[in-house]
């Protein structure tokens, strides 16, 4: 088929740009899921164990997903201009809703009995919380790091609108030149991307989840 | 939590003084003025139906929950003079949902105790294996499994493991056999009676469970709406119980539950007569239940009570059947109260 072999062809004869963008792509995600987790699995957390309007700050903040990816690209630029630090803000901020549902119901679904039981034995409040609660609620957790880590490279794409040179460059070259091999270069790769760290991340969620039967 | 360096582990002494336990808000304390002494080494059941304090009395040993009054004392310590945890690394627990950590294999949950404690490694890995093979679960076969790997009845004898890890000289237990089917509660409340016979710890045991509780009990607590109703031995609370409240509970109406209460011991009158060896036997820890059942089977109105030895006793007839199952009504006088113990 001649539009494979030309998105060949293209990696051939630009590998060294393909492999800079793809870094540049891979990196940017990488810290905004970094923040991301240092932020939202914490607050995750805390919410969790309020008494009392934990739910509505989850929610609160859950409710960031009904704006669009791109608009969130574009609504840091008055604070921080065009570059490197909104989009890595906007791509932390998308990681957001994921990490934080799936922390507080991780946290919340551990049965209560086996908590007792924590400190029944003399646990102390750090040992609860290290030794059984947070190692429980850790598989739904990094279920929540898959989710965003899709929401974030699939969504790296759009920080070249706003300076970054990502693999969003070959989209956005695609789109301005009609030239469907610099689409599809783009977003083959992206796609190789998201899949790729939705398997990796898969693979740890079942490694820290218990066996059963 | 008497010596702790003797080989024999023993069971520690456990006083209550004027329990309260009031929740913000409740009409009523769910613990009401409980007091109670416990001997070294006692099986204690508390029982009584849902709601009335059994639980949350329980629980306030272990400080799970705060008492809002009064005083508990384990050995002459009051439990508030030490740490929580410290507190609770002395006492085993036990609740019916079993409260293994999922995440960690077996060995681990029972090595849970002693790792909080700092024992050494080999310690501890000697422990647990001879604490496994205590519980029935040979070490080999299980030791590196996880807990949802396993039936309810093992999890729950993994969970007697964890208790028991660290020696305590106090085991609580919360309605611990509640979700068994009906043949593994039985053979674990067997094996329960062994453990304590072997190790003599203080035990207490809640239970709703008025079967469970005449099976396993030296001494019954009988709870009623947070207040002590009755503490006494089985037999006495099937026999004379304190007053209907504890006559409803444990059935004491019924005529076959009490003959299954029962022991031929105390019922058998007859003293051993030359004919004593020719007729059939029947041990004098079994009960009349037992007895009018071997009766029905052989056609035989006399049977040859033998005591562990296998050595006849007494022997009992179904005239003495009657007068045991037969004499006892509800006692009149409903005034035996918790200060009286």
């Amino acid at each position: 088929m001649d539009t494979i072999e030309s998105v060949l062809e293209f990696y051939r004869e630009r590998s060294d740009q393909v492999l800079e963008l793809t870094w540049n792509h891979v990196e940017l995600s990488l810290l905004a899921l970094g923040f991301a987790t240092l932020i939202f699995v914490p607050l995750g957390v805390i919410f969790s164990r309020m008494t009392r309007g934990g739910s509505g700050w989850v929610g609160a903040i859950a409710s960031i997903r009904v704006i669009p990816s791109l608009a969130l690209v574009f609504l840091f630029y008055p604070v921080f201009g065009f570059g490197y630090e909104p989009a890595l803000v906007a791509l932390t901020v998308l990681a957001g809703p994921p990490l934080i549902l799936n922390t507080y119901a991780g946290m919340r679904q551990v049965d209560a009995s086996i908590l007792e039981a924590a400190r029944g034995v003399g646990m102390n409040p750090a040992q609860v919380f290290f030794k059984v609660h947070l190692p429980l609620a850790l598989p739904v957790i990094v279920a929540g790091m898959r989710s965003a880590s899709v929401e974030i490279f699939a969504s790296a794409t759009l920080a070249s609108f706003i300076g970054v040179k990502t693999l969003g460059q070959y989209i956005i070259t695609g789109i301005s030149l009609l030239d469907t091999t610099y689409l599809l270069a783009g977003g083959l790769l992206i796609v190789a991307l998201v899949l790729g760290a939705e398997a990796i991340l898969g693979a740890v969620e079942r490694l820290v989840r218990p066996p059963v039967a | 939590m008497s010596d702790r360096n003797g080989e024999t582990a023993a069971g520690s002494a456990i006083r209550l003084d004027h329990v309260v336990k009031r929740y913000p808000g409740a009409e009523r304390a769910a613990v009401d003025d409980v007091t109670l002494a416990v001997e070294p080494g006692e099986f204690i059941v508390l029982l009584g139906p849902s709601g009335c304090g059994k639980t949350t009395l329980l629980k306030m040993i272990n400080r799970i929950h705060e008492p809002t009054g009064g005083s508990i004392h384990i050995d002459d310590i009051e439990i508030h003079d030490l740490p929580a945890s410290a507190l609770r690394r002395r006492i085993g627990y036990v609740i019916q949902q079993t409260g293994l950590f999922p995440h960690i294999r077996v060995e681990d949950n029972v090595a849970t105790v002693p790792s909080l404690l700092k024992w050494d490694k080999s310690r501890i890995r000697r422990r647990v294996r001879e604490l496994l093979e205590l519980v029935g679960l040979p070490p080999d076969q299980y030791a590196r499994r996880y807990p949802m790997q396993l039936s309810g009845g093992e999890q729950q004898r993994v969970g007697l493991a964890r208790a028991l890890a660290a020696e305590p000289t106090t085991m609580l237990m919360d309605e611990p056999f509640g979700a068994l089917d009906a043949i593994t509660r039985t053979r674990l409340q067997s094996e329960l009676r062994r453990i304590h016979r072997q190790l003599g710890q203080t035990i207490l045991f809640v239970t709703h469970d008025i079967d469970e509780a005449v099976r396993l009990a030296d001494r019954i607590v009988v709870l009623r709406e947070g207040r002590v109703v009755q503490f006494a031995s089985p037999l006495e609370i099937v026999t004379a119980p304190a007053d209907s409240f504890v006559a409803d509970l444990v059935g004491a109406d019924d005529v076959l539950r009490r003959m299954s209460l029962i022991p031929v011991a105390s019922a058998a009158q007859g003293g051993l007569t030359g004919r004593s060896s020719d007729l059939e036997e029947i041990s004098g820890s079994a009960f009349l239940r037992d007895a009018i059942g071997q009766m029905v089977e052989t056609g035989a109105d006399r049977l040859a009570v033998v005591d562990e030895d296998g050595r006849p006793v007494s022997e009992l007839s179904l005239d003495d059947i009657h007068d045991a199952v037969g004499e006892h009504e509800p006692a009149a006088d409903p005034t035996v109260s918790a200060g009286d113990q």
